[in-house]
């Protein structure tokens, strides 16, 4: 503990707090830390703080609820136990892909996502049904409320996910992740696979590596045996795109990532090819971010998958229009604007693309959000297929308090666009949502029935913290 | 097979906030009382589905559970 040479006084307040003198080059410093009957005095948070993380490692757990919304429903209906059970969307409109399924449906090689009807043909005896989110909500607060008993830095990663930083906090971290998924398996009957690592990818790692009801753990000394083997899209942040970018260059484990010429994949994968490199090699200090902190909104999305396909640009602009105006008004009652406008695009042939642009000036406003959305979508798409799903998000967000450069010609255009939705909001808060609808919308009423402002959404916060290489 | 019954249930309330069942009125609509709460835990009622804070109970001499799952109670029927 290379802190410790630093420390030359402790003094103790009885039962209070502690303060420390730490001195360091030719800096002095004092610091008050109080105690809490969780953590400890915490060496490696002081030694972050002061030099950069060098020195003790971290103990991250990363926590994954096996099958959430599967295991979920079996919990809740016994019945269903031991007969192979796929959570599904509703089929006639066009949602029927398979959400999530239990270990005896997996046995018939159901993958996530997969089409109701291609399962069926897989198991005849499939038992489809249909998702139940407030539960699942409920239970994900009553797994958080446990994890939240061991230390107040956890960071949820959708409702089955998240990492808890147990750094300094007393008790081997092996045993309180055996405690953790045992006080889940007893009081809620569900099942959850534990990574403990001294880093957040590793961690996630972890969890992956065995499971149901199992605790992995990557340390210094064994993740070049058990995790540079791994195929290199375990990693978080590679895909499809990325995966098949680095097996041209033959690169097929993540320990080929980690041995491979970081400029050399740079060049290929530009900054996220150095931030790959670091995290293959273990050298990931993303924080773990508790939830309501930092991690405060970061884009606001919305997206649709239509009851039938989208075969011209006129269905495409209204649905868009139908998008931006539930995106824009999240926006202005959180009070952002924001200037990356993103869509994605999913074909009849499940093939999803995304594009976005950042824009020059902030908006928020329906219309605005619209035309970029859709300019966006005559520059990038190639219109070889029809157009399943559409998603529509807004990025780079600011306050709305932020000084921004006004111009000449557009200022005055977006001000005006920006007093009809104040109306409008107005109006929807008082009359409900369908009470004022752009004549556009009105039009394709097929395909943009519904609000998907009153529906609910749920996604994970983004993993999108930077790593340094 | 067990089957899930949803049950009423008086309880006493403490300052505290803790919540101890004094009777439970099972579906024939005898009026059990509960003689002791031996155990108060989180737990999965396994035989029947669901979770909820599990009570440990003796009534009539015999050890039941009894669920109180948000805000409604439940018990383990055979």
């Amino acid at each position: 503990m290379t802190l410790l040479k630093y420390v030359i006084g402790t003094i103790i307040l009885p039962k209070i707090s502690v303060v420390k003198k730490i001195v360091y080059k030719e800096y002095v410093y004092t610091y008050n830390f109080s105690i809490d009957k969780h953590h400890g005095l915490c060496y490696t948070q002081i030694e972050q703080m002061f030099f950069g993380g060098e020195g003790m490692d971290r103990q991250i757990l990363h926590v994954d609820c096996n099958k959430f919304y599967a295991s979920v429903e079996c919990c809740l209906h016994p019945e269903l136990r031991d007969k192979p059970v796929a959570v599904g969307g509703n089929e006639a409109s066009r949602h029927g892909i398979v959400l999530t399924k239990n270990e005896i449906a997996a046995q018939y090689g159901l993958t996530t996502g997969e089409p109701l009807w291609s399962a069926r043909q897989k198991c005849p005896q499939l038992v489809v049904v249909p998702p139940d989110f407030p539960t699942y909500i409920r239970f994900s607060g009553i797994v958080r409320r446990i994890l939240q008993d061991y230390t107040d830095r956890v960071e949820p990663f959708g409702l089955d996910e998240a990492w808890l930083d147990l750094t300094g906090c007393a008790g081997d971290p092996v045993e309180t992740a055996h405690a953790i998924r045992r006080r889940i398996r007893d009081e809620l009957g569900i099942t959850v696979s534990v990574g403990v690592s001294f880093n957040k990818s590793f961690a996630k790692l972890g969890s992956d590596y065995k499971k149901p009801d199992a605790v992995t753990v990557f340390s210094r000394e064994n993740y070049k045996q058990l995790v540079w083997p791994l195929s290199a899209d375990e990693l978080i942040y590679v895909g499809r795109a990325t995966k098949k970018k680095l097996a041209e260059r033959y690169i097929f484990t993540i320990g080929d990532v980690a041995n491979a010429d970081v400029s050399m994949l740079r060049a290929l994968l530009g900054k996220w090819g150095g931030m790959l490199h670091a995290m293959a090699n273990g050298r990931d200090n993303q924080p773990v971010v508790p939830i309501g902190e930092e991690s405060a909104v970061q884009s606001v999305s919305n997206g649709i998958t239509t009851p039938r396909d989208l075969i011209n640009d006129h269905e495409v602009k209204a649905v868009l229009y139908m998008l931006a105006e539930s995106v824009g008004r999240r926006l202005r009652e959180q009070h952002f604007v924001g200037r990356t406008i993103e869509i994605q695009l999913r074909d009849n042939a499940l093939v999803m693309r995304s594009h976005r642009t950042t824009l020059d000036y902030y908006i928020r406003s329906t219309q605005d959000i619209a035309e970029e959305a859709f300019a966006l979508f005559t520059r990038q798409y190639d219109r070889a297929r029809p157009i399943r799903s559409v998603t529509v998000g807004v990025s780079a967000l600011e306050p709305d308090t932020t000084p921004c450069q006004l111009d000449l010609l557009d200022s005055a255009a977006r001000d005006k666009h920006e007093k009809l939705d104040r109306a409008v909001d107005a109006l929807k808060a008082r009359f409900g949502d369908g009470c004022v609808r752009r004549a556009i919308v009105m039009e394709e009423p097929e395909l943009t029935g519904g609000s998907p402002y009153e529906t609910h959404t749920i996604h994970p916060v983004g993993f999108s913290g930077k790593i340094d290489d | 097979m067990n089957k899930k019954v949803y049950v009423e249930v008086t309880a006493a309330f403490s300052p505290e906030g803790t919540v101890i069942p004094l009777t439970v009125k099972w579906q024939d609509g005898t009026v059990y009382e509960v003689d002791r709460v031996l155990d108060i835990r989180r737990a999965a009622a396994l035989k029947v589905g669901g979770c909820g804070l599990r009570y440990t109970c003796r009534i009539l001499g015999q050890q039941t559970y009894l669920f109180l799952d948000e805000d409604r109670w439940f018990v383990e029927a055979r």
